[in-house]
């Protein structure tokens, strides 16, 4: 989704592509049972997730599923003093509200997977937007595609990961309307 | 149990298939994923959301859970000193309670690097149908480029790798 066409784009969006925005550090601490419900969740048995002398071989303690990197920033549902819902990759939602596309999916994910994430780690991570194509239609609606980059560090500020979102953001067509 | 290499790179050639992986997705499972990646986005637990709101039939399998079932797939085939440097997925099309879905997977390159770390290229199909239907009608709902290190010997483990000997 590189084609850009930048005189398409409110300065709005232009402004921040390329830009570091919305540092944020994780309100908890990694821990383990996380690890365990993604675990169950996919029937994963690999024993370096379940069994200490494993994990102690292996990566001298106890580490987290790699693909558990994301969900360390993922805001709770709700917590005191929130307004509104709590969402994690803001940068996909203020272009829904620019663009005015009530509906999004994600459509393409890359993850690279740096520094093992431990329990009790804090992580921190920021957003950058990549890039914003010109209007698309695909069978679920109108819309656009946006490319969002996230880099996850721990707390020494070692690089843990990093995510590279593709979303479409779009409005579904009217009923008889051609998709 | 113990961190046996279950794989050495050297046992692996470009190629090579990985065994089939059959689940049948109910609606736990995709809640149960969702809620594990603690992704609280309706059309990931609301039937009424995903088919009035989405357009879609039904709610289904959030994006950090498909990544975590790749992982677990691959590293089934692996073993635990196997270790992701990287996933590249694209989601074809959504993965809904009442489909089977079939992991398969091949080898499309083996190398290692300048830091001496062995790597594996894995492309995982990740295809989906009614589980009462003949799987050769199974369509792909997403594909998912791995690039996996392996031990390249008994001794050898890629966790202990870091800063300029991880080049994921």
């Amino acid at each position: 989704m590189t084609d850009n066409n930048l005189t398409d784009l409110p300065v709005a969006v232009t402004s921040v592509i390329g830009v570091s925005q919305y540092l944020q550090i994780a309100t908890f601490d990694v821990e383990n049972s996380y690890a365990y419900n993604t675990l169950a969740a996919t029937e994963n048995a690999n024993p370096l997730f379940w069994d200490d002398a494993v994990a102690q071989e292996l990566t001298s303690g106890r580490i987290l599923p790699p693909t558990t990197l994301s969900l360390w920033m993922r805001p709770h549902y709700w917590e005191p003093g929130a307004e509104g819902e709590q969402v994690a990759l803001q940068v996909h939602f203020d272009l829904k509200k620019i663009f005015e596309l009530p509906e999004a999916v994600m459509t393409d994910n890359t993850i690279i997977f740096y520094e093992p994430v431990r329990a009790g780690d804090r992580i921190s991570n920021s957003q950058v937007l990549k890039s914003v194509s010109g209007p698309k239609t695909t069978k679920l609606g109108s819309g656009r595609f946006w490319v969002i980059d996230v880099e996850f560090k721990n707390q020494h500020g070692a690089l843990v990961g990093i995510e590279s979102y593709t979303g479409f953001g779009y409005r579904r067509d009217q009923e008889g309307a051609a998709s | 149990m113990t961190a046996e290499a279950r794989l050495l790179l050297g046992q692996v050639a470009v190629g090579q298939s990985l065994p089939e992986l059959a689940i049948d997705v109910t609606p736990t499972t995709v809640v149960l994923g969702a809620l594990a990646s603690r992704d609280w986005r309706p059309m990931h637990h609301d039937y009424k959301f995903a088919t009035e709101r989405n357009g879609v039939a039904d709610i289904f399998l959030n994006t950090p859970n498909q990544a975590a079932w790749f992982e677990r797939y691959v590293t089934d085939w692996a073993g635990p000193r196997a270790r992701l440097g990287r996933m590249k997925f694209r989601m074809k099309t959504s993965v809904f309670p009442g489909h089977r879905m079939v992991f398969t997977a091949i080898v499309t390159a083996v190398s290692t690097d300048s830091a001496g770390c062995g790597w594996v290229s894995i492309d995982v199909a990740l295809s989906v149908g009614a589980a009462e239907a003949d799987p050769s009608s199974y369509v792909v709902a997403s594909t998912c480029e791995v690039r996996l290190a392996l031990p390249d010997s008994s001794t050898d483990n890629p966790w202990s790798r870091s800063g300029e000997q991880w080049v994921p």
